[in-house]
């Protein structure tokens, strides 16, 4: 498990990066925390500097969007979902834990994104 | 409206059909693209794409969810003419696409320079174009690049971390003035230096060195830069030839609204081609920037179809990114002649800052952000809520 940091570092409607076998961003939506892959799945940029609406975070290069809960961009420019990890609070500190690997599993790819749209 | 043809299948054309079927069309799209390839990315093919460290399968635009848009996709079919009272799309080969509506998204042609073509030397605007420059790019070559603007720069940067010694060359005092203003053109083009490009400026193209292949250019200056690979960044010019005569009104492309409708009613212009009355701006601005050709056919297809059209305010100002030598710019809104502009953040020396742009009468106009993604996305926002309702 990765420490992100004590709970109150992180306000509501912030973002930090952290670094696991990749970059990580975690963000604070209203009290829950969200992890995920931080480098866009478009093109390079970093998630944990983009603008977060809702439960999505648009990427601050091109707007593409991602779901914070399930990793999936809401429409182009993005094809592929960024990968989402497990977050854990204990003793108000934050902790996320790496999906291993870089599995993205397929039917997520491309599939289903007719509930986001 | 039963039927739609879509000029022009890049970027914005493609964001033109997935607007269409988003805002409810369900009647026959044709889009006719006059290069062979499915709708790519063009940013990448100046810098990693260039590289090599991006393939040509990444720079598809498709997603899955696109192959459901169900449009009849023209690929390599050049449109002639508009025959704007039998509402068609006449192709070079005399097929006549007869639609209701028409959205014109042919985009912007590289500017050339006049008479015959010397091998070596290249422009860069396409896939193909980037195919045939990537293979020259070779370690320990002598690049010129004509034009410090932003595709310059970046061909320069790119070529300078393959091992290429790189030359820039710019007829104005300072590099990228005109979208950056003096203080920040100067900042900017200070880049490349960190990375041992050497930028002349002042310095115009007085011709090119060479019989069959080009050896080196000859400056305004009296000076010969010797040369394996010359690229000339020197601007575009909106693809709008083929509508010469058609009614549609032309003026630095395809004259529209603000809203991308042209002088003819049913025909919408989009992205490159089109210099549209803009909120925030005294004229009307032909926008030449990735995020315009994704966001512009949105609002022209709500114009054509009659459906109502609400985006985000901060959509409302032009921006466009860049990135080189390591660095990324950022910039948004619409600069004026004589504005002012302050540093708000960071270092300009260590090229970290954000910097607010004010017009004559002290009023925010734009920001301009260097490796500060996070605030920069703020400000844009808050620019737009900070400029007086559109006009």
């Amino acid at each position: 498990m990765i420490l992100v940091g004590a709970v109150s570092e992180i306000p509501v409607g912030e973002s930090v990066r952290v670094q696991g076998q990749v970059a990580i961003a975690v963000f604070n939506v209203d009290g829950e925390f969200y992890a995920i892959d931080d480098t866009c799945t478009h093109q390079d940029a970093s998630l944990s500097d983009g603008w977060l609406e809702g439960c999505a975070v648009e990427c601050p290069l091109h707007a593409a969007c991602f779901d914070l809960r399930t990793g999936r961009p809401s429409g182009p420019p993005a094809r592929k979902p960024v990968r989402t990890h497990e977050v854990v609070l204990v003793d108000d500190q934050v902790y996320v834990h790496e999906t291993i690997g870089t599995g993205v599993p397929a039917e997520v790819v491309g599939a289903g994104s007719g509930e986001i749209r | 409206m039963r039927a739609v043809t879509v000029v022009g299948a890049s970027l914005a054309g493609l964001t033109a059909v997935r607007a269409l079927r988003d805002q409810g069309f369900d009647g026959r799209i044709t889009v006719v693209g006059e290069e062979p390839h499915a709708p790519y990315d063009r940013p990448p093919l100046s810098k990693e794409f260039l590289a090599g460290t991006v393939s040509e399968a990444d720079l598809a635009l498709e997603t899955p969810e696109d192959t459901s848009l169900g449009a009849d996709w023209r690929l390599g079919r050049t449109a002639a003419s508009l025959d704007t009272a039998g509402r068609a799309v006449v192709l070079d080969d005399g097929e006549r696409i007869v639609s209701d509506g028409v959205v014109l998204a042919t985009g912007a042609r590289a500017r050339c320079l006049p008479g015959q073509a010397l091998d070596g030397v290249h422009t860069l605007r396409t896939l193909d174009d980037a195919i045939a420059l990537r293979k020259v790019l070779v370690p320990g070559s002598r690049l010129v690049v004509i034009g410090a603007g932003f595709i310059g720069s970046e061909i320069a940067s790119t070529a300078a971390g393959m091992g290429l010694r790189a030359d820039v060359v710019e007829t104005e005092p300072v590099p990228l003035r005109k979208p950056l203003g003096l203080e920040m053109g100067r900042l900017c083009s200070r880049l490349h230096a960190t990375k041992n490009v050497r930028l002349h400026t002042g310095a115009g193209l007085a011709g090119l060195v060479g019989t069959t292949r080009v050896t080196g250019v000859k400056l305004t200056d009296g000076r010969e830069l010797p040369a394996d690979v010359v690229v000339l960044g020197i601007g575009a010019s909106p693809c709008v030839d083929w509508l010469i005569g058609s009614g549609v009104e032309l003026v630095n492309g395809v004259r529209t609204d603000a809203r991308g409708l042209t002088t003819v009613p049913g025909v919408v212009a989009v992205g490159d081609c089109a210099n549209s009355d803009r909120a925030h701006a005294s004229e009307p601005v032909r926008l030449e920037h990735w995020t315009n050709a994704v966001q512009q056919p949105i609002a022209a297809v709500a114009a054509l179809l009659d459906r109502e059209h609400n985006p985000p305010a901060h959509h409302a100002l032009p921006y466009f990114w860049s990135d080189q030598y390591g660095h990324r710019i950022q910039f948004a809104g619409h600069r004026t002649e004589g504005s002012t502009v302050e540093v708000l953040e960071g270092d300009v020396d260590s090229f970290d800052f954000l910097a607010l742009y004010r017009d004559r009468d002290g009023n925010p106009e734009a920001v301009l952000a260097v490796d500060r993604a996070r605030s920069f996305g703020r400000w844009r926002r808050q620019l737009a809520g900070l400029l007086s309702p559109a006009h």
